[in-house]
C-alpha cells in the first residue's frame, strides 16, 4: 500500500488555494520582494561563468547516466557505506522510512533529535511520525525553525519561510521559543541581527544536548559512499558532527558516481540557489571511519528512500524530474509561484518542480495532484534557469495528458492504465468538438460567420464557465468578416496577393 | 519569392486586421503571399491542455495544406513554436507509442520551413527597416514562446527601432509572462488575472500609447485586461505597426 506523504489530506485544488493567496496583499508583497531579489542575484552569478551552458549540459548528462544505471550505483553505495562502518537501510515508502528512523532513535534511548534542513524528511512527514512515537525533532535551519515554531508549513524549497516578513518572525520568536526551549530575549526587535542572535542562543542549547542527528543529503558519491550536505548557516554542520548517532534519509536519485562529478554541481547549485559563487558550508562524511581519531558520529545510518521514485523513473518523459538538485531557481523565476505562493501547491515541493514532482511521486488521484500540471502558463522561464535542464513545460504537458486522457503509468512498480481524471468530461467533449470543426474548414467558416452575424448580441461578460475569462477581462470584439472571407473576396480562393514593391523603391532589402 | 501565410485560427476569426497587415507588409517587401484556404489551427491548444491525440489530426492537416511551400510565415510566436518545437515531439511520442514513423515523416517537411514573422523578415528577407512609419510611443512585450521557444531575441526590437516616428520605450519586467497561457487563463483565472494586471501596470508606467506584441492571443488577454482596468493603452500587433506607412497609416 502506498503511504506517500500527502502533505495535507484532501488539500484543495491549486486554483482554489491560489485564489486566497492572490488576494493576500502582504503575502504577495513578501513573495514579490523575495523572489525578485534572488532572481536578479542568480542571473548575475550565473552570467559570471562563461561555461555555464557546458556545466548545465554536464549536470544533465551526469544525472541521466546515473539514473540509467541506478540499480548498479545503489548497490555500489551500499557496499561503500557498509565498508566505511555505516549501515544502509532500504525504504520503499514513507511509512517504512519513518518506521526505520523511529526504531533507530529508540534504540539509542534518546527522545529528541536535531535536524539538518532536509526535503526528503519533510516529504515523508518524519517529524510528525517521530512525534507520534514520543520523539521530538528540532529543526535547526533558521527558516525551518521559524516554520516549526510558527506551526506553519514551508512554502519554498530553499527559503521555507519566504512568505514571512521579519515582523512576523519576531512575533513567532517572542511567543513560541519558550515553549520549545530557551525563550527569546526580552525586548526582541525585528532587526535581522537580533533575530539571528535569538535563534543562535535557542539552537545552541539544542546542539550541545543532542545525541542523535537526522539529515538528508544533497549528494551521495557512489565510489566512496560519501554523503554531501550543502548549507549556508553552519547549523547543519553542528548536527552532522556533534551527535553520536547520525541518521541520513536520502532519495535514491541523489547519487553521483564519482567525486569528480561534484565539480559540476558544486558550481551550479550555489549559483542557482543562493546566487553564491561558492557554497559556505559543504560537509562531507564517509561512514564512521574517522570517528576513532576525529570528531563525528560513532554510528551512522543511511536510509535510502524510494517513495515513488522508481515509478517516476519508469516514465520516459517524466523521469527527467529526478535530475532535480533542489536549487529552487525555478520557484524564484516562476510568475505563478510569485502570485500563488508555495502553500497552494499542497506539497513540500512547491513551484514548477513541485508541479511535476508531486503528481509523479504521489500519483494524480487527489484533487491537488490532478490540478498541479495545470498550475503553469507554460512560459518556460523555469526550463531556462534549471541547472540540470529539466524541461518542466514538457513534463507539465505530459502530465496534463495523463490527467485528461488517462493511459499507462507505473504505480508501485506495476504498469497500470489510468482512467481520465474526473471533472474533465466537458473539456474533453469541447476539445473533440473543436478538433472536429478545425479539421473541416467549412465548419470553421460557418462558425466564424455565425459569430460575425451575432456580434452585436455579444455580451460583456459570460455566464457559467466563461466567467473565468470575463470576471477580469473584456471579451475581444468579433469582426464582421473573418480574414478568410475577406481573402476570398479580394484575391479569390486559391488566389495570390502579388508583390507590389512600395513607394521609395523598397524592394525588401535592408537599405540602411 | 512566394510564401504561404499561416494566419492561425485566432487571427483568422478575431483579428483579420493583423492578417491584412501581414499581407500588406510582405507584398510591399516584394513577396507573393498565398493563403491556403484549407488551413485551420495548428493544434496548440489541444496539445498544451493535454489532448495530444486530438492535436495530431490538426498537425497532419497543417502539414498537408502547407506541404508545397518553401516558406510558411505566421504572425504568432506560440503557433510558430508549436510547429517548430512540438511537431517533432508529436512524431517522437507516436513512435514511442509503437505507431511507427508515419506521423514524424508527415510532419517533418513543414517544421524547418515555418517562420514566425520577425524571423522571416530579419533572417530570410534580411530587412530590419521595412519602410514603416508609426508616430506613436510604443512599448514591446516579448511573448514567452517567441522569446524562449523560438529565441526571437532582438529581432522585434530591431524592426521596431527602424520604424520612422516610433518612440520605443522599455517595458519594465518585459520578459515576465503576461498570464495568458492558453487554457491557463480560464483554469487558473485568479493567478492569470493577477499576472495580466501587473503587466498592464508596467505598460502604463512607460507612458506608451501602444502595447505591442507579436502574438494576438496574449494581446487578447492583455487588451481585455486593459479595457477592464480603464486604461488608455491600446494593444496592437507588431505586424500592424510594420505595415503602417505615411501613405497607408494603420487603421
Amino acid at each position: 500500500m502506498s503511504e506517500t506523504f500527502l502533505g495535507m489530506p484532501s488539500f484543495p485544488a491549486f486554483p482554489v488555494a491560489a485564489r486566497a493567496a492572490v488576494q493576500d496583499g502582504t503575502l504577495r508583497g513578501n513573495l514579490r520582494h523575495a523572489t525578485h531579489t534572488i532572481r536578479a542575484k542568480r542571473a548575475k552569478a550565473v552570467a559570471e561563468l562563461p561555461d555555464w551552458a557546458e556545466l548545465r549540459e554536464a549536470g544533465r548528462r551526469i544525472k541521466d547516466h546515473t539514473l540509467r544505471h541506478l540499480d548498479r550505483y545503489l548497490v555500489q553505495v551500499e557496499e561503500a557505506v557498509t565498508a566505511a562502518g555505516g549501515t544502509v537501510h532500504w525504504a520503499a515508502d514513507a511509512t517504512e522510512a519513518n518506521r526505520i528512523v523511529a526504531g533507530l532513535v529508540r534504540a539509542t534511548g534518546e527522545s529528541e533529535v536535531v535536524k539538518v534542513k532536509s526535503m526528503a524528511t519533510q516529504e515523508i512527514g518524519l517529524n510528525e511520525a517521530l512525534e507520534a512515537e514520543g520523539i521530538r525533532a528540532y529543526e535547526t535551519d533558521l527558516a525551518e525553525l521559524i516554520v516549526q515554531l510558527g506551526r506553519d508549513r514551508p512554502s519554498h524549497i530553499l527559503v521555507p519561510a519566504i512568505h514571512r516578513n521579519r515582523g512576523e518572525i519576531r512575533d513567532v520568536f517572542r511567543s513560541e521559543m519558550g515553549r520549545w526551549g530557551r525563550a527569546a530575549p526580552d525586548g526582541l526587535t525585528d532587526e535581522p541581527a537580533d533575530l539571528a542572535e535569538a535563534a543562535r542562543l535557542h539552537l545552541r542549547e539544542k546542539f550541545l544536548r543532542a545525541r542523535v542527528g537526522v539529515s538528508g543529503a544533497n549528494f551521495v558519491v557512489a565510489e566512496t559512499g560519501t554523503l554531501v550536505v550543502v548549507e549556508s548557516e553552519g547549523n547543519g554542520r553542528m548536527c552532522l558532527t556533534l551527535p553520536e548517532t547520525l541518521i541520513s534519509v536520502v532519495g535514491i536519485e541523489k547519487i553521483v558516481p564519482t567525486w569528480r562529478d561534484l565539480e559540476v554541481f558544486l558550481q551550479t547549485l550555489p549559483r542557482s540557489s543562493t546566487a553564491e559563487r561558492m557554497n559556505p558550508y559543504t560537509s562531507m562524511w564517509t561512514g564512521t571511519t574517522d570517528a576513532e581519531t576525529a570528531d563525528g558520529p560513532r554510528e551512522f545510518h543511511l536510509v535510502l528512500l524510494d517513495n515513488g521514485r522508481t515509478d517516476t523513473l519508469a516514465d520516459e518523459v517524466g523521469r527527467q524530474a529526478l535530475r532535480c538538485i533542489r536549487c529552487s531557481a525555478c520557484l524564484n523565476v516562476c510568475p505563478v509561484y510569485e502570485r500563488a505562493g508555495g502553500h497552494a501547491y499542497g506539497s513540500v515541493y512547491p513551484g514548477p518542480i513541485g508541479a511535476i514532482l508531486s503528481p509523479q511521486l504521489r500519483g494524480t488521484a487527489s484533487a491537488v495532484d490532478a490540478s498541479l500540471p495545470y498550475a503553469s502558463s507554460l512560459c518556460g522561464a523555469c526550463y531556462e534557469v534549471c541547472p540540470v535542464a529539466i524541461d518542466i513545460p514538457e513534463v507539465l504537458v505530459h502530465l496534463r495528458e495523463r490527467v485528461a486522457e488517462g493511459g499507462r503509468a507505473t504505480r508501485e512498480g506495476s504498469t497500470v492504465v489510468l482512467r481520465p481524471a474526473r471533472g474533465h468530461a466537458v473539456e474533453r467533449a469541447a476539445m473533440r468538438a473543436a478538433r472536429w470543426a478545425l479539421t473541416r474548414p467549412a465548419a470553421l467558416r460557418t462558425g466564424q460567420r455565425i459569430a460575425g452575424r451575432a456580434r452585436r448580441l455579444q455580451p460583456r461578460s459570460l455566464p457559467g464557465p466563461g466567467r473565468a475569462w470575463s470576471a477580469s477581462r473584456d471579451l475581444p470584439a468579433v469582426p464582421a468578416e473573418p480574414f478568410r472571407d475577406w481573402w476570398r473576396r479580394i484575391y479569390g480562393a486559391g488566389g495570390t496577393a502579388a508583390a507590389r514593391p512600395g513607394p521609395g523603391g523598397d524592394t525588401g532589402k535592408d537599405t540602411r | 519569392m512566394r510564401v504561404a501565410l499561416f494566419l492561425t485560427c485566432v487571427n483568422d476569426t478575431l483579428y483579420p486586421d493583423t492578417g491584412r497587415a501581414v499581407v500588406r507588409l510582405l507584398t510591399r517587401l516584394g513577396v507573393d503571399v498565398d493563403f491556403p484556404m484549407g488551413q485551420t489551427c495548428c493544434g496548440q491548444a489541444h496539445y498544451n491542455t493535454g489532448y495530444r491525440h486530438e492535436a495530431e489530426p490538426l498537425a497532419r492537416r497543417f502539414a498537408d495544406v502547407f506541404r508545397g511551400y518553401e516558406a510558411i510565415v505566421t504572425p504568432s510566436g506560440s503557433c510558430g513554436a508549436m510547429v517548430r518545437e512540438l511537431y517533432p515531439r508529436l512524431g517522437e511520442r507516436a513512435r514511442a507509442e509503437g505507431r511507427g514513423d508515419t506521423l514524424a515523416a508527415a510532419l517533418a517537411p513543414v517544421v524547418p520551413r515555418t517562420y514566425e514573422l520577425t524571423e522571416f523578415l530579419v533572417d530570410v528577407l534580411g530587412v530590419t527597416d521595412v519602410g514603416a512609419c508609426y508616430p506613436h510611443r510604443v512599448t514591446y512585450h516579448p511573448t514567452c514562446h517567441g522569446l524562449r521557444a523560438l529565441g526571437l531575441g532582438d529581432r522585434p526590437g530591431r524592426l521596431l527601432r527602424a520604424v520612422r516616428g516610433l518612440d520605443l520605450v522599455e517595458l519594465p519586467g518585459a520578459e515576465e509572462c503576461c498570464g495568458f497561457g492558453g487554457t491557463f487563463a480560464v483554469k487558473n483565472p485568479d493567478v492569470s488575472a493577477a499576472m495580466g494586471a501587473d503587466k498592464v501596470r508596467h505598460a502604463e508606467s512607460t507612458g506608451a500609447a501602444v502595447l505591442c506584441a507579436a502574438d494576438n492571443s496574449c494581446l487578447m488577454h492583455l487588451g481585455g485586461t486593459l479595457t477592464r482596468m480603464g486604461s488608455d493603452v491600446r494593444p496592437v500587433h507588431l505586424a500592424e505597426i510594420l505595415a503602417s506607412t505615411e501613405k497607408e497609416p494603420a487603421v
